[in-house]
C-alpha cells in the first residue's frame, strides 16, 4: 500500500494554511517590526537597530518589571497549584463519601472564564463590602482585612492567589488520571513491608507521579507565561505597576499606539517560548514516539 | 484503632466538603445577588434575597445589555471555530499520524508547538488588516481555530495512532478513494476524540474575549464574555444586573460542561498520563 497515495499531505494543507498565515507569520513579521519605530503614527517604517530592546530592558521604564512579574507569577502559581493538586488529588482519590461531586466542584472554576472569575473577585476582595473582609470582621481577625487589589503590596499576591483557586481543580483532576493509573501492587506490596502512609505517598505515589509532575508543570508554565485575562479583570496592571505582567504591558502600549515596544515586548516572549517550548512540545508528544 | 481510623475518615469528608464550600461559595454569591433589588445586592453579601425573587433583573439586563446580540455572537463564533478545528485538525491529525516519514513527524512537530507559542497581537493586527480580516465576524472565528489547532491535531493524533492501520488496508482493497476511507471508515471511529475536541473549542472560545478586545472594534459584534465586562463597567453600582448578566453568560458554560464532563477530563488529561 502507498501511503503517500492512500494518506495524501494535501489533508493537512488546510491546518498547516491557517496556522502558518494566523498563527506563526505574525511571530515572525512581529521580530522585524520590533527593530522599526512603528507606530500608530508612523507613516512609514525606519530601521532602529535595538533601540526598543535597549528601551525594554532600560532602567528608566517598567518594562523589567513586566518580565520579573510575569516569571515571579509563573513560578508562584505553577509550584502552588501543583502542591494543592497533589493534595486534593490524594484527599479526592481516598474513599469518602459524594467523590464524585467533590470532584465536580473542585473542577467548576477551570471551566468558567477567567474574566468573569476576576470580576466576581472584584466584588468579594472589596475592602469594605467585600465577603472577604467581612467575614474576616464578623468572626474578629480585623486585624487581617486588607486592601487585597489596591495595596501595591499584596495586590499581586491577591492576583496570584484568585488565579491558583481557579486553575488547581484543573491539575488536581490531571493528577488525579496520574494517581489512579500506579498499580494497587506497590501499595499491596509496602503495606506488607509495613509502611505508613507517608512512606507511601514518599516512596511510592510521589516518584509514579513525576512525569505526570513533569507535565502540570509543562502546562502551568505556559499558562502563566501567557498570563492576560486574570490579571487584566482583577487589576488591569495596577495600582501603579505592581501587577503587571508582560501581556497587560503589550495591551497597554497597543492601545497607546506603540506598536513597536509592543512588538518588541511579544517577541522576547516569542523567542524565549520557542526554545523553552520546544522541549515542551517532546516531553508532551512523549508517548507517542513509540506509537509513530 | 477502630474508632481512631473513623474520627480520620470524618475528618478528611470534612475538609473536603469545606474546600467545596470554598470553591462554590462565589458562584452562590452571585446566584443569590442576582435576584436581589440594587440596594440589597449592594454589599454583596451571602443573604438571601428578601421580598421575592427579582427576576426582572433578568429581563432589565437582557435589554439594557444587549444580551440577544451578544449570545447570538458568541453562539457563531463558538459553532463556527468548533466545526472548522473538527474538520482541518481532523484531516490533518489523520496524514500527519498515518505518514510515517520524516517530513511529516517534522509538520506535527511544527503545527504542535504551536501550544506554546505566545500570539503577537501587535503584528497580528497588520496581518488581519492585510487580510481583510480585522474588525469581522469570519476573521474572529478563523483566529480562534487557528491558535486551537495546535493543541485539537495534538489529541486527535495520539487517537489516531490507536486504530490500526489493517482497517484501512482492507478499505483500500475494496476500492475506496482517500477521501472515502478518511470520511466513511476513518472518522466514525475517531468519534470519541472529535467529541472531546468539539467540547474544549467551545467552551475555550465561549470564555476567550482577548481576541474580540483587539479585533473587533464594533460592540454589535462583541461576544457575550466582552460584552458582561463592559457592562460591569457601566453599571457597576448595579450588582443585581451585573450579577444576572454573568448568570447568563456563565449559563451555557455550566451546561455544557456539566454535558460534557467526561469528555474534558478525557481530553484534559490526554498526554499527562501513559495510557
Amino acid at each position: 500500500m502507498n501511503e503517500r497515495k492512500v494518506y495524501p499531505t494535501y489533508f493537512a494543507a488546510g491546518a498547516l494554511f491557517l496556522y502558518v498565515i494566523l498563527y506563526v507569520f505574525p511571530g515572525i513579521i512581529g521580530i522585524g517590526y520590533a527593530f522599526t519605530d512603528w507606530s500608530v503614527y508612523s507613516k512609514e517604517l525606519h530601521y532602529i537597530g535595538f533601540d526598543n530592546f535597549a528601551t525594554v530592558f532600560s532602567s528608566n521604564y517598567n518594562y523589567t518589571r513586566y518580565i520579573t512579574n510575569t516569571l515571579t507569577f509563573t513560578v508562584v502559581t505553577t509550584v502552588m497549584k501543583n502542591i494543592l493538586g497533589i493534595g486534593l488529588a490524594l484527599m479526592l482519590t481516598k474513599r469518602i463519601r459524594f467523590l464524585n461531586f467533590h470532584r465536580a466542584v473542585m473542577y467548576v472554576p477551570s471551566v468558567l472564564s477567567a474574566l468573569i472569575v476576576g470580576m466576581i473577585f472584584r466584588s468579594i476582595l472589596n475592602p469594605k463590602v467585600g465577603l472577604l473582609n467581612v467575614t474576616l470582621r464578623a468572626v474578629g481577625l480585623d486585624g487581617l482585612t486588607m486592601q487585597w487589589l489596591t495595596d501595591s503590596k499584596i495586590a499581586f499576591r491577591s492576583v496570584m492567589a484568585v488565579d491558583i483557586w481557579k486553575g488547581m481543580g484543573y491539575i488536581m483532576t490531571i493528577f488525579i488520571a496520574g494517581i489512579m493509573s500506579i498499580s494497587p501492587m506497590y501499595f499491596e506490596a509496602a503495606d506488607i513491608d509495613g509502611a505508613n502512609s507517608w512512606q507511601r505517598f514518599r516512596y511510592i505515589t510521589l516518584p509514579m507521579l513525576s512525569p505526570t509532575l513533569a507535565v502540570t508543570t509543562v502546562l502551568n508554565v505556559i499558562y502563566g507565561l501567557k498570563v492576560f485575562d486574570m490579571v487584566y479583570a482583577l487589576t488591569n496592571g495596577g495600582p501603579g505597576y505592581a501587577t503587571e505582567v508582560l501581556y497587560t504591558g503589550v495591551y497597554k502600549e497597543f492601545g497607546l499606539g506603540r506598536y513597536a515596544i509592543g512588538t518588541a515586548l511579544s517577541s522576547i516572549m516569542f523567542v524565549f517560548m520557542l526554545v523553552v517550548g520546544y522541549f515542551m512540545i517532546r516531553l508532551l508528544t512523549r508517548n507517542e514516539e513509540s506509537l509513530a | 484503632m477502630k474508632t481512631r481510623k473513623r474520627l480520620r475518615s470524618l475528618g478528611v469528608n470534612m475538609i473536603a466538603c469545606l474546600l467545596s464550600l470554598i470553591m462554590l461559595i462565589p458562584i452562590v454569591l452571585i446566584l443569590l445577588n442576582s435576584f436581589k433589588t440594587s440596594q440589597a445586592a449592594s454589599d454583596m453579601s451571602l443573604a438571601l434575597p428578601v421580598g421575592g425573587l427579582h427576576f426582572e433583573n433578568y429581563t432589565l439586563v437582557i435589554q439594557k445589555g444587549k444580551l440577544g446580540v451578544t449570545f447570538f455572537n458568541s453562539l457563531l463564533y463558538s459553532s463556527g471555530s468548533v466545526l472548522l478545528c473538527v474538520i482541518l485538525s481532523a484531516l490533518a491529525a489523520y496524514v500527519l499520524s498515518r505518514n510515517r516519514s520524516r517530513l511529516h513527524r517534522f509538520i506535527y512537530v511544527f503545527i504542535v508547538l504551536g501550544i506554546t507559542m505566545p500570539i503577537n497581537f501587535v503584528s497580528l493586527m497588520k496581518v488581519m488588516q492585510l487580510t481583510l480580516l480585522q474588525n469581522t465576524r469570519i476573521g474572529i472565528i478563523l483566529l480562534y481555530t487557528a491558535i486551537q489547532l495546535p493543541f485539537d491535531v495534538f489529541l486527535i493524533y495520539s487517537f489516531v495512532g490507536k486504530i490500526p492501520r489493517d482497517i484501512d488496508e482492507a478499505a483500500v482493497i475494496d476500492g475506496c478513494t482517500p477521501l472515502r476511507l478518511f470520511y466513511s471508515v476513518v472518522l466514525p471511529l475517531l468519534k470519541p476524540v472529535l467529541v472531546t475536541v468539539m467540547v474544549l473549542t467551545f467552551l475555550n472560545t465561549w470564555n476567550e474575549f482577548v481576541l474580540p478586545l483587539y479585533f473587533l472594534g464594533s460592540s454589535s459584534m462583541w461576544p457575550m464574555t466582552l460584552a458582561v465586562y463592559n457592562f460591569f463597567g457601566m453599571y457597576v453600582t448595579d450588582w443585581n444586573l451585573v450579577s444576572a448578566d454573568i448568570v447568563l453568560t456563565v449559563l451555557p458554560v455550566v451546561i455544557v460542561y456539566l454535558l460534557g464532563q467526561k469528555h474534558i477530563v478525557a481530553g484534559m488529561t490526554a498526554g499527562a498520563v501513559k495510557s
